[in-house]
């Protein structure tokens, strides 16, 4: 097992924002985090590379990864993790790459500081990851601005590979991508990322993205998971029927995108009082139960009374 | 690139022309020189030297003609100081650049040290006493700010001297007072004097750019990278200072403005001293002269730091960055 999260709880100023959250990583696997934004993905992305944002905090819960306890780590112990050890993709390519720096110099940056290679073997290392993430040699010396954003993506992933960290943390990778090149930047980052043994945390609301890169799926919805299983399935059978609302409001080929069928109401924000189930309010299927009672996530399944 | 640097060229032209139509205007309302033959000049005479003044031509023949001595460098001669008023600004403004100069590297040294210390550390003591000494610095006026330090070092600890130039050495045409022991003495209170506003701006700017770059997504991914804090604080900075060069041309102009309060507090004998003595005393030619030397070293100076933007800032090289 390399991460091992357990009832991690994330406070911002209005609430908690991620309530007893637990999941597990092995080496080399790829599980995605999914759910509509505020449903507390990123905060728990955040957390696991110990970069949450202003007014957010740990709140409890244990983060074991790799025999070190996370949960207990100050700044300095997270900049000898960051980029070796777990390393972060986010969701604007746009804003990641620094704009005043070549990309073959950035690459060859991140890799001095990690390596402290020689500066000839680095420019080949960074040759070497442009090639891998299907981008000329000869454009290492573009500017980030001269690039498309999928290529600033690519980049921007090759950037969060070339350490070789254990954990990669992918934060919405493909949202801000056209909708044609998600799935594939998905998979390439699939394929680099368990080609060199990295797990990966893919957090997307992206259902082809996470379709094409994971091996399993948690659904987010309120800060809590609801329900986890293996991508294939939980896909084709969803338990949970925020699942099941979840997947059939993704834009396919044969939608309209104005005939779309939206989840009705919106989910809680973070501090709501919630008593039962926090869908319960928007499910079709909720009962006197659903709204009193909170239900448990059992090992494999979905937090819901419905579901056996 | 080349084609930017020829169209801020041109845009210097008109601005150029422009300021020199105003300081040849200057020389039309401030003072008629034929007053100076006295009541009792017959027409006849007034006629005569008009013509040999060439005053009898028609205004806009008077501005080609001063335009076109102007760029021969002859601006006509000091009324005050009865000498070529070329020579006389030249002659006055090495003590100016060096003032300004000097001024500069005091608001460099202790502006962005002091702004990337304020962005690092915002809750620190040491940020707050820093903002607050800046608010100081951009609200005190220079002559203030002057004579409280004559008052202090030349006055009561007696370290330096209160005015003037201290001695300079003659290189060239170039009169330096680097050179010599006092020369660099008398130069540290005006140049600290200069300095304080720009350096209390420069902090500000640093200080705003560090914040904004230290919030962006490449600084948030550089962290996740795990670089250094060293190479992110170089990075925030190469950010912070691409606003702070594009103000740099104006700030440098600002400084040679400036100056003229500085000088005149100090006794600096540059050309800020050399227009106040001439205003007082209607010298027009000079005025004049003053005018267009310090237009042309303001577009100078825009012009210097557009390119030095330009070398620092990809996005702009390529008429519109994505």
């Amino acid at each position: 097992m390399l991460l091992s999260v357990t009832g991690l709880s994330i406070a911002v100023a209005a609430g908690r924002a991620v309530d007893q959250v637990s999941f597990t990583l092995d080496r080399g696997e790829v599980l995605a985090l999914v759910g509509e934004s505020g449903a507390g993905k990123s905060l728990t992305g955040a957390a696991l590379i110990g970069l949450l944002p202003e007014g957010a905090r740990l709140a409890g819960g244990r983060l074991e990864f790799a025999g070190v306890a996370l949960e207990r780590l100050a700044e300095p112990g997270w900049r000898r993790l960051r980029g070796r050890r777990i390393g972060a993709v986010f969701q604007d390519p746009l804003a990641a790459l620094d704009p005043l720096a070549r990309i073959g110099d950035q690459l060859v940056e991140t890799l001095r500081v990690h390596h402290a290679a020689s500066r000839p073997r680095a420019r080949r290392q960074a040759a070497e990851w442009l090639a891998q993430v299907g981008i000329p040699a000869a454009r290492a010396r573009a500017w980030p601005h001269e690039l498309s954003g999928g290529m600033r993506q690519r980049v921007a992933i090759a950037l969060a590979l070339a350490p070789r960290p254990a954990l990669l943390i992918a934060d919405e990778p493909t949202t801000a991508l056209d909708v044609s090149l998600r799935g594939q930047v998905a998979a390439l980052l699939r394929r680099l990322a368990t080609g060199q043994g990295t797990a990966v945390l893919l957090i997307s609301h992206d259902i082809a993205s996470v379709a094409a890169a994971a091996d399993r799926v948690a659904v987010m919805y309120a800060g809590r998971i609801v329900e986890t299983g293996a991508t294939a399935a939980l896909l084709r059978a969803p338990a949970h029927p925020y699942t099941a609302a979840l997947l059939a409001a993704r834009p396919g080929i044969l939608h309209r995108p104005d005939r779309l069928p939206a989840i009705e109401g919106t989910m809680p924000p973070p501090g709501a009082t919630v008593t039962g189930c926090a869908f319960a309010p928007r499910c079709g299927r909720a009962d006197a139960r659903c709204a009193a009672e909170a239900p448990d996530l059992p090992p494999h399944g979905a937090a819901c009374w419905h579901h056996d | 690139m080349s084609r930017l640097l020829l169209t801020r060229l041109l845009e210097a032209v008109p601005v150029l022309l422009i300021s020199a139509a105003a300081a040849f205007a200057l020389g039309q309302v401030a003072g008629d020189p034929l007053a100076a033959l006295g009541l009792d000049a017959s027409a006849a005479q007034r006629a005569a030297a008009a013509a040999r003044l060439g005053l009898d031509a028609p205004l806009p023949e008077q501005y080609l003609r001063f335009l076109w001595a102007a760029l021969h460098g002859d601006f006509g001669f000091s009324i005050r100081l009865a000498r070529p008023v070329g020579a006389l600004l030249l002659e006055r403004l090495p003590a100016t650049v060096e003032l300004a100069g000097a001024a500069f590297l005091v608001a460099l040294a202790a502006g962005i040290p002091a702004g990337m210390l304020a962005a690092l550390h915002p809750r620190g003591l040491a940020a707050r006493a820093v903002m607050a000494v800046s608010l100081l610095g951009v609200s005190l006026p220079t002559f203030l700010t002057g004579t409280l330090l004559i008052l202090l070092f030349a006055a009561t600890l007696r370290w330096l001297p209160s005015f003037g130039r201290g001695e300079v050495v003659a290189l060239g045409g170039w009169s330096t007072g680097l050179l010599t022991g006092s020369g660099r003495l008398a130069l540290i209170l005006p140049a600290l004097t200069l300095g304080a506003f720009q350096a209390a701006l420069l902090l500000r700017l640093v200080a705003d750019g560090m914040r904004g770059a230290l919030a962006s997504g490449h600084v948030r991914f550089a962290r996740a990278r795990g670089l250094p804090p060293r190479l992110i604080r170089r990075h925030a900075l190469r950010h912070a200072l691409v606003p702070v060069l594009a103000a740099f041309g104006m700030q440098l102009g600002l400084l040679v403005a400036f100056s003229i309060v500085t000088e005149q507090v100090f006794q600096w004998p540059g050309i800020g001293l050399l227009l106040v003595q001439s205003i007082a005393a209607a010298d027009v030619p000079v005025m004049t002269a003053y005018l267009v030397l310090t237009s042309v070293l303001f577009v100078a100076l825009s012009l210097l730091a557009d390119l030095l933007a330009l070398a620092v800032d990809p996005r702009l090289r390529q008429g519109r960055g994505g």
